[in-house]
């Protein structure tokens, strides 16, 4: 087993060590390895290459190495129609707001769970808080139809018959408000758990201390989740570009598109309804972009923050 | 004895506190009035008939109670196939993808791995970037795999995300393991599978439960690459009938007036919302056990 440790002692030296390695560890490439590695090359980075028809006039018969090349006409398309300011602030507006609201309501759940005493009530809240975790986006949306049609039970309870559905200003507040509704319970267990790990005796003291709730948290709790709270707004402010298509696409109505059509839902209409094959891999490709950027600014503020340790 | 408990505990707060606590348990009772009530109106309004409940809402005038909205959803052929796809779905799904993300991350997990490097860049590249729907839409077609079983199962296999919590779960095991193993002449493959999976059943499972629910939840892939009706998965059938409206053809077929089929129809969405989170929710309690253990593989920075 000494083998290894004859590590960059020269540069052929060192090739011939790998392939010794490789060779005596064969199964861990070609067993372990070779599944993941041919399914990423397949169907993650061929695809990649098919980002080529961006420029293209593609045609599906010629295909990309005879399509007419049209440089950057699908971007200038795009950009320049009225539409994408509208979908970009669209996709925007619902990220950014899903944020705002949808951040903080796990965070507050958590700290409600941390303050109930019984163990097993505790346990029953969270059954019920979790529950609407498992319930699948076209059930939610479906659920979320019956209750704000125009005879369903908010109609009821209101003694009006709004159809919400079709009011491009409900839109995102319904998005939003379902979002924190079917995922603010589960998402809440990442800071229950981290809450539980805020030593008890700490807690006991600062009571015995006589220090109010405020106090406690500002000096017990918040500590004990403050970094799991920066790396979860990190990874939620990286994704901003990439939120699902499936729940939009499923709350849309044709009459509340001027809010609820974003950019995921108009690359799938242009791209496969309408076979516009190559802007709408434009469309995508500026989208894919936007939140490379946002991403690698976000890694460079963490090192920043963190003393050069990045996610 | 529990609620005499928090009482006093209560009671020992100051009254700045206590104002505190209670507009805590106002809100988190609301929140859990606000998952509850909802539920429970479905369940109720699926049993009433659908003339009343267009014109009068919930009653508990019994006499109106049916459960004609069960009998036609359950009579339907297709909510079945579409049981039966979604439930084939997800276990090859299951099981492809945990086969392939567990033994990826075997020798990532491995400090003397060489291409380690390599493969990791390959790898989390694919996190951030990618061709977007149409490249990957083209590729899936030239391949001949549209409208087949494998478009679904095989190029969403591999899960980056998965196969890094499956890592660092691996590197957590003690390396006195491994070397014990060494010593007796096991090799890779007998050490991974007789000494590594046994001790990691706990992040398998919980790898497991979120490519089950993650496939049975999903529309989209479904939606794109899928035509024929024999092949749709509940949420495809499910979409039909709550988000566009149109039930399947046997459904409504014989009632008379387009009222009394949209009445229906609309009847239909409640018994087949009920109907289609029975069997999840049957199964929740015996996830519930891995909740904590995905979390916090989940906290784990990769």
């Amino acid at each position: 087993m000494s083998k290894d440790k004859t590590l960059s002692v020269g540069k052929s030296r060192g090739v011939h060590n790998t392939l010794v390695y490789m060779r005596q560890h064969w199964q861990l490439y070609i067993l372990f390895m070779m599944p993941a590695f041919l399914l990423t090359i397949i169907f993650r980075y061929i695809p990649m290459g098919g980002i080529l028809i961006a420029f293209q006039e593609y045609n599906p018969i010629r295909g990309i190495l005879g399509s007419e090349w049209v440089g950057f006409e699908h971007f200038s398309r795009f950009l320049s129609s009225p539409d994408f300011l509208r979908y970009l602030m669209n996709t925007l507006k619902l990220s950014i707001f899903g944020l705002l609201w949808g951040f903080p309501a796990p965070i507050l759940l958590a700290f409600l769970l941390n303050r109930i005493i019984s163990k097993g009530i505790k346990q029953k809240i969270q059954l019920v808080l979790y529950m609407p975790n498992f319930i699948s986006v076209i059930v939610l949306c479906g659920i979320v139809r019956i209750m704000l049609a125009p005879t369903g039970m908010i109609n009821m309870l209101l003694g009006t018959q709004t159809n919400f559905m079709t009011m491009p200003s409900a839109f995102r507040t319904i998005y939003i408000a379902s979002g924190i509704w079917q995922g603010a319970g589960w998402a809440s267990i990442i800071y229950t758990a981290a809450l539980s790990n805020a030593s008890k005796d700490l807690k006991e003291a600062a009571v015995i201390d006589g220090a109010n709730i405020v106090q406690q948290i500002k000096a017990v709790e918040w500590p004990a989740i403050k970094d799991t709270v920066l790396i979860q707004f990190i990874m939620s402010v990286g994704n901003i570009m990439s939120i699902g298509f499936e729940k939009a696409y499923a709350l849309q109505t044709d009459l509340n598109l001027n809010t609820s059509e974003i950019i995921s839902t108009y690359v799938y209409k242009k791209g496969l309804l309408d076979g516009d094959y190559g802007f709408s891999t434009a469309v995508g490709l500026f989208n894919t972009i936007i939140n490379v950027i946002l991403l690698v600014s976000m890694n460079k503020i963490v090192q920043r923050m963190n003393e050069g340790k990045g996610i | 004895m529990e609620k005499k408990k928090k009482v006093s505990e209560f009671s020992k707060h100051s009254a700045g506190d206590k104002a505190i606590l209670l507009t805590g348990y106002i809100i988190l009772g609301l929140f859990i009035v606000a998952i509850i009530v909802p539920m429970i109106y479905i369940i109720l309004a699926s049993f009433i008939d659908p003339v009343t409940l267009q014109n009068k809402g919930l009653t508990f005038d019994f006499s109106k109670w049916t459960i004609t909205a069960y009998k036609r959803v359950l009579e339907n052929k297709q909510i079945w196939v579409g049981f039966g796809n979604a439930l084939l779905y997800s276990v090859l799904f299951t099981l492809i993808s945990v086969v392939v993300t567990l033994l990826a991350a075997y020798p990532m997990s491995r400090a003397d791995f060489k291409g380690k490097g390599f493969f990791n860049t390959l790898f989390v590249i694919t996190m951030f970037f990618g061709g977007g729907l149409i490249p990957t839409y083209l590729l899936i077609s030239k391949l001949g795999m549209l409208d087949t079983i494998w478009a679904i199962l095989i190029p969403g296999a591999f899960s980056v995300w998965n196969m890094i919590i499956a890592r660092t779960y691996y590197m957590g095991i003690p390396a006195d393991l491994q070397e014990a193993a060494e010593v007796d002449g096991a090799s890779e493959m007998l050490y991974f599978f007789k000494i590594l999976l046994p001790v990691c059943t706990p992040i398998i499972a919980t790898i497991s439960m979120w490519q089950f629910v993650g496939m049975w939840n999903s529309y989209f892939d479904a939606m794109i690459y899928l035509n024929s009706a024999s092949k749709q998965p509940l949420q495809l059938v499910l979409r039909s009938i709550l988000i566009q409206s149109q039930p399947e053809p046997g459904m409504v077929s014989d009632m008379q007036s387009t009222a009394e089929r949209a009445q229906l129809a609309e009847l239909l969405k409640y018994a087949t919302i009920i109907i289609s989170s029975v069997p999840l929710l049957i199964m929740y309690p015996f996830f519930q056990k891995y909740f904590d253990n995905g979390i916090m593989a989940g906290a784990v920075k990769g």
